[in-house]
């Protein structure tokens, strides 16, 4: 039956369609109709107001990326929607399902300069999926509809719907129909189960074959059949940064972390494998170190949704196009069951020389100081690998991605693309919301908190209890750690004069404390997880801590180095 | 090797889709060389015509990002062997010069051009061909003086027996039943 109501109204009507139970987002002028219409919906959408805009849209992607649902952010026009920019980038380069509503000036008004007018969808045109500019009310449902399904279907990420302001306020009859197809769309690739089998016979040939996975295994809700799949073929698997909790860590075939900051066996084995399958991933600069060497004597299977991602960095010989959800199972069919118990030593053989160089010293530091590793070894005992793993961006970032233990599906939350800092704390907060029953920890630096620290009020206003783990070296630590590399030790402005963070934090009205020596490390650690509410821990860490092992930029991933030439 | 190859793309007619296609060429600093755009034999379908001179790798990721985006139907490239192609010149004379003497008459019917307006001031030629042809005929004409010169940009239909975008159409048709 349909009904007249008001473009904001319908808007409200669209988003309960579309299952929408939160809203983050900061209202202003031009978005003023929607958010009095959100009054009448208060028992079937909650919006949390954020403290700034980039707050809500990092909000909404911590919440889609722990809820597999798409997050809702809302701002108005102008500095309103400029703020959602980054956060939109972030979420375009990690593949996150968003879909971000801002208001706008009038019709008549639009090109005129007007106050608080931005060419909205001008500027958010390279960084979304989708966007578009609604001038009339009667096109809100469809502009929705066409939104979420753009958003979350084949490789998901940001959509950007801009509403004038007299869209909102004018009457139409509202009627809802769900996108189901958009002919100029193809989110799912037909599947060509000749590749496949091209894949599996590969497989089966193969004396090194090395799997490296990434988040196109969790974005396809594909878990279990990944992992039916490398128990059937018994192949070493290596993760980026996205795809960690696609596999429990602890699993005997995944062998960690590959790029940068990742292990060594799997770096070193890129260059080693005679079979790479490449499965939900984009072959990232970070991951692949220098092109021209990198996995030139293997060859390449790569299983992926987006047909621009295949020979984008490296050269294919099988591409297995389609959602790795419905590829998976039958490649799995085709393949023989295999043990590869000597290959799988030589990893563990590099695996060991990495425990001795850095891990051991990481977890059970002689340092006088805290270092990082070792509280994250600390929390690692309590959660159990239960919890969902917030990151900030930087050193503890990449701390927290190589050890952090994870048993559950879609509990490690960072900013891998685009390596937003500010990132942490908001997503964090997005991500209790999303996964309420869940222990939802954030690893932050004193760099990156600061730059979305007001979120705090957020955290405040609605009790979401996140704990917040503040590693605190008074530097920007990852900048910091390559002028000692790479820059002779010139700290050029990586020294923070930071603030009293205890004080700040129970400003917010959130429970804190310091913990200055390792002895009270523990108890502290307790405190936080039985504490009911948010809680933030500050550990002072040791100043000049160290991520290794590295891969420097340029440099090839059999070049990873295990600690810095002396 | 860099050469020349024609891009088309066929799109659904929205505002800012241009712009959207247009973005993945700023970014990987690629120059377009020519562009059409205008609406295709199929009803709402609009059909982007691009030439560039690049590198094959890099015309073939390029491609792949328009045929990404959301409202793009289909992109597809081509190389010149590949398809038949044109573009539109038109020439801006003063009726003096045609009149002074029979050069100007000689060097059109010459360069297979045509006259399509002339009034007591100016007189104004087409020519239909390749860059190439209608820069010859520029030149000619350039000596006896031109007051005004535009050139289009590249249309093309292909070469090949089947016609690429009437069979993904039909694919798709299937696929949506």
């Amino acid at each position: 039956m349909s009904k007249k109501v008001s473009g904001s109204h319908a808007l409200m009507l669209s988003l309960i369609e579309e299952g929408v139970d939160y809203i983050f987002g900061y209202p202003g002028g031009a978005i003023m109709p929607v958010y009095d219409s959100m009054m009448d919906y208060q028992d079937k959408i909650k919006h949390i107001l954020t403290r700034h805009e980039q707050g809500a849209v990092h909000a909404a992607q911590g919440y889609a990326r722990v809820s597999g649902k798409v997050g809702v952010c809302m701002a108005t026009s102008g500095p309103g929607a400029t703020n959602l920019i980054t956060g939109i980038v972030d979420a375009m380069i990690d593949s996150t399902p968003v879909v971000c509503i801002t208001g706008q000036v009038v019709s008549p008004l639009l090109g005129t300069d007007a106050f608080q007018e931005t060419d909205v969808v001008g500027i958010s045109m390279p960084v979304t999926k989708w966007n578009y500019l609604v001038t009339k009310a009667e096109e809100i449902p469809w502009a929705i509809a066409q939104a979420f399904y753009i958003a979350r279907t084949g490789r998901p990420g940001p959509v950007l719907i801009d509403i004038t302001k007299d869209a909102q306020f004018n009457e139409f009859e509202f009627k809802y129909k769900k996108c189901e197809s958009i002919r100029s769309y193809e989110p799912r690739p037909k599947i060509n189960k000749d590749k496949i089998k091209e894949a599996a016979a590969l497989i089966n040939q193969a004396k090194k074959p090395y799997i490296l996975f990434g988040q196109g295994i969790i974005l396809g809700g594909a878990e279990d059949e990944f992992r039916t799949f490398i128990e059937k073929s018994g192949i070493p698997a290596a993760w980026t940064i996205l795809g960690v909790s696609a596999l429990e860590t602890g699993h005997p075939l995944n062998m960690g972390m590959l790029g940068m900051h990742g292990n060594y066996a799997t770096n070193i084995m890129n260059n080693k494998c005679d079979l790479m399958i490449a499965i939900g991933m984009r072959f990232d600069d970070r991951v692949t170190g220098n092109l021209n060497s990198f996995a030139k004597q293997a060859k390449i299977i790569h299983l992926e949704i987006d047909p621009a991602e295949i020979d984008k960095n490296v050269k294919t010989d099988v591409a297995v196009l389609g959602d790795v959800k419905e590829t998976l199972p039958i490649l799995t069919e085709f393949i023989e069951k295999r043990e590869h118990s000597e290959w799988i030593g030589e990893f563990k053989a590099l695996s060991k020389i990495e425990y001795e160089k850095v891990i051991k010293t990481d977890f059970y530091p002689e340092t006088e100081g805290i270092r990082m590793g070792e509280v994250i070894r600390r929390i690692n005992e309590r959660t159990k690998g239960n919890a969902i793993i917030v990151t900030d961006v930087g050193q503890h970032q990449m701390f927290a991605s190589r050890y952090a233990k994870l048993n559950t599906k879609r509990s490690f939350v960072t900013s891998g693309g685009l390596g937003t800092m500010g990132f942490g704390l908001p997503a964090a907060h997005g991500a209790k919301i999303g996964a309420p029953d869940k222990d939802v920890i954030l690893f932050v630096g004193d760099g990156g908190f600061q730059m979305t620290i007001q979120e705090l009020g957020t955290i405040n206003q609605t009790q979401a209890a996140v704990k917040v783990v503040l590693l605190n070296n008074k530097y920007l630590g990852m900048v910091r750690q390559w002028q000692q590399l790479f820059f002779d030790r010139r700290y050029a402005e990586t020294f923070l004069m930071n603030p009293d963070f205890i004080t700040i934090a129970k400003g917010f009205g959130i429970e804190a404390k310091k913990v200055l020596e390792r002895p009270e490390l523990d108890s502290a650690i307790d405190e936080m997880l039985n504490h009911k509410g948010a809680y933030v821990l500050e550990v002072s860490i040791e100043k000049e801590d160290n991520v290794f092992p590295m891969v420097p930029t340029g440099a090839s991933v059999s070049d990873v180095i295990l600690e810095p030439q002396k | 090797m860099k050469e020349t190859f024609t891009i088309t793309a066929f799109s659904e007619n929205h505002i800012g889709l241009l712009n959207r296609i247009t973005i993945i060429f700023t970014r990987r600093r690629v120059n377009i060389d020519t562009l059409t755009v205008s609406p295709s034999a199929i009803k709402g379908v609009h059909k982007f015509t691009i030439t560039v001179f690049e590198t094959h790798e890099m015309v073939e990721k390029v491609v792949k990002q328009i045929d990404k985006v959301v409202d793009v139907i289909k992109a597809f490239y081509h190389t010149d062997d590949e398809i038949i192609f044109q573009e539109l010149a038109l020439y801006k004379v003063s009726t003096d010069i045609l009149l002074n003497s029979n050069q100007v008459e000689n060097i059109v019917r010459k360069s297979s051009g045509r006259i399509v307006e002339v009034t007591p001031t100016y007189t104004v030629i087409e020519k239909m061909g390749t860059a190439e042809e209608t820069q010859e005929l520029f030149e000619e004409l350039n000596k006896l003086g031109i007051l005004q010169f535009t050139r289009s940009g590249r249309i093309a239909v292909t070469r090949l027996s089947e016609e690429l975008l009437h069979n993904f159409l039909k694919e798709r048709n299937l696929l949506w039943k």
